[in-house]
């Protein structure tokens, strides 16, 4: 795909992804949009996985460690024929199997996440089994950086690089924010890319809303071979809407009607710059 | 059959030692048997294990929210992953771990807590594990067991190998008699009658099940009370049809675990009994809400009354 055709995909993912939480009157807005240009590029150009091969062992993993940005997730599976995108009316109801973090009751979903610190050390038991069995599947998971301060990704840094596990990569949604406030406010990790570095890894820096940069650095992985990779993606909390933008209000706001419409209003006139640039 | 069906009642080496030979030979002929430890190997006398299948190990070091998250990992991607560390640190430092990336993902870790109890003696309260029934019968999706002698462990050991659901399994470090070798069925879930009895029955778990046993001889020869006693392995699914049977004819029942009396084995018999109508005479033998008596596990069995002069004494004040 074109970055554009990328472009394009996005921004009808931003609109499902507001439309989808708007119904449900839940969700984690925020950190959904800053997410989703990543796992659009992962799902959309890089990974090996597809409904067709979801339980061939040789697939690519992706797994989501900041599950409560699941809804930027059930959009893009959605879309890549996972399931029914009518799935999705359900969100978040009575029995529904599309709750507010991953689960594998859902196609497409690789492992229960929603407690942070955990997809690490998952996705590194995964890349050394593949090791084991030399396999040459990857695995990517997805951190939040407001996660990072969890110890049990330490742990699982530690064993990726003493393992060389060149098939892993991390990607580290940076967008600044969490719940609290600026990171940097409540619990400091810069600078990420060092000590990720320190602990034995190769880490990139990029902006995660670059599509050519995205690609361009995950098709770059391993970047260094024997060595985990991590990718600092430097994100934008609530990106494609100016108004939910570096606004820690949207880490889990609901917009309201007046709200959901002005959104859907500049994400269509974003929608119709890409489509004339297209034309 | 392994040479352990060959032992008779009284003799036993440690189940730890049971546990790693049984591993041993499942790993020679499955490349997919994976160890797991957090520098762990040596208590876990896995060292002759680490040595003939180096490419089967898999040193975390100490870092046991690490290890069960990986071993998760790698059962996810087909591999059989006994994670083996002291139950202590296991089941209480990597508690979420085991509640979301073994049960509630459904990866089928079979999680060994080595040392388990007050095995660890006089090291203190630190290295027991008196929560860990409690802990793990409150998380769906995971079966406890506690082998009481060596047959019961390496039956556990090569049926959890073949599951497909996560296994919690502990057990202790010194030596465990056998209870009883004609009673050579083993499942999951499914308790051992190793003594018969209608006066009362001691319904007991892990390494408590040889001082009931060995009180329910006791009151026979010396008081004329016949005494059941039974190796209730799995805390969960506990057998629910043999507590019933065994509750039928009003008798005590007394039951016996290396565990705080809060939330294991003695409060789920409870439970159903009372539940199920059942108003049998009740006692459960543990370690009380304390930190315990300082000493080795035999002092701290003998303290709590996990003896056969405790159990004998906690029986006869039962059937006044």
């Amino acid at each position: 795909m074109t970055e554009q055709e990328l472009a394009l995909k996005s921004v009808g993912y931003r609109k499902k992804i507001l439309k989808y939480i708007y119904k449900a009157s839940a969700g984690h807005t925020g950190g959904s949009l800053s997410c989703v240009d990543i796992l659009n590029v992962l799902y959309n150009e890089i990974l090996n996985v597809n409904p067709g091969n979801f339980n061939d062992p040789d697939r690519d993993r992706y797994i989501q460690s900041k599950g409560h940005s699941v809804e930027a997730l059930y959009v893009v599976l959605a879309d890549r024929g996972f399931f029914p995108e009518s799935d999705l009316e359900t969100l978040c109801g009575y029995q529904s199997h599309y709750i507010g973090h991953p689960t594998r009751k859902v196609n497409g979903i690789e492992q229960n996440t929603g407690a942070l610190g955990h997809g690490l050390s998952i996705s590194a038991g995964v890349a050394l089994a593949g090791k084991m069995d030399k396999k040459s599947y990857r695995v990517f998971t997805l951190l939040g950086d407001g996660e990072l301060p969890e110890g049990s990704n330490w742990e699982a840094a530690l064993t990726a690089a003493h393992y060389g596990l060149d098939n892993l990569c991390a990607i580290i949604d940076y967008n600044a924010l969490q719940i609290t406030g600026p990171t940097a406010e409540v619990c400091n990790t810069d600078p990420i890319d060092k000590k990720f570095e320190s602990f034995g890894w190769e880490a990139r820096n990029v902006d995660g809303h670059d599509f050519k940069s995205l690609k361009e650095t995950f098709l770059a992985t391993p970047f260094v071979k024997g060595k985990p990779s991590v990718v600092i993606a430097h994100t934008i909390k609530g990106k494609g809407v100016s108004f939910m933008e570096n606004s820690v209000k949207w880490h889990h706001g609901v917009p309201t009607k007046a709200q959901y419409m002005e959104a859907i209003n500049e994400l269509e006139k974003t929608e119709e710059l890409i489509s004339g640039v297209l034309q | 059959m392994s040479a352990i069906a060959e032992q008779k009642i009284g003799e036993g080496k440690a189940n730890l030692e049971v546990f790693s030979e049984t591993l041993q030979e499942l790993a020679a002929n499955d490349r997919d048997i994976i160890v797991a430890t957090s520098d762990s190997r040596g208590s876990g006398k896995l060292v002759p294990y680490g040595q003939k299948f180096p490419q089967q190990i898999v040193e975390i070091g100490i870092a046991e929210q690490n290890l069960v998250g990986i071993s998760a990992g790698l059962a996810s991607a087909g591999k059989k992953v006994f994670a083996v560390s002291p139950a202590c640190f296991l089941t209480a430092r990597a508690f979420e771990q085991i509640k979301n990336d073994v049960a509630y993902s459904g990866n089928p870790v079979k999680l060994i807590g080595i040392s388990a109890g007050v095995s660890y003696g006089a090291l203190g309260s630190t290295h027991h594990s008196l929560h860990d029934f409690a802990a793990l019968r409150a998380v769906n999706n995971i079966v406890v067991c506690a082998p009481a002698d060596n047959f019961e462990t390496e039956r556990a050991i090569r049926l959890a190998a073949e599951t497909n659901y996560p296994v919690y399994i502990r057990f202790g470090k010194k030596p465990m008699p056998f209870l009883n070798r004609d009673h050579n069925e083993f499942q999951f879930g499914k308790g051992r009658v190793v003594r018969e009895g209608n006066d009362l029955t001691f319904v007991a778990t892990g390494e408590a099940a040889w001082p009931a046993l060995q009180a329910a001889v006791k009151l026979e020869r010396e008081f004329q009370i016949n005494a059941a006693a039974v190796s209730m392995h799995t805390i969960k699914p506990l057998d629910y049809d043999l507590l019933q049977k065994l509750a039928a004819n009003g008798a005590p029942v007394i039951t016996v675990e290396e565990h705080s009396v809060y939330g294991g084995l003695g409060e789920a018999c409870a439970s159903f009994l009372m539940q199920n109508g059942f108003r049998n005479p009740f006692r459960i033998v543990g370690i009380p809400d304390e930190y315990t008596v300082t000493g080795s596990q035999k002092d701290i069995f003998e303290h709590y009354g996990i003896s056969e002069k405790g159990l004998c004494e906690a029986a006869l004040k039962l059937l006044k």
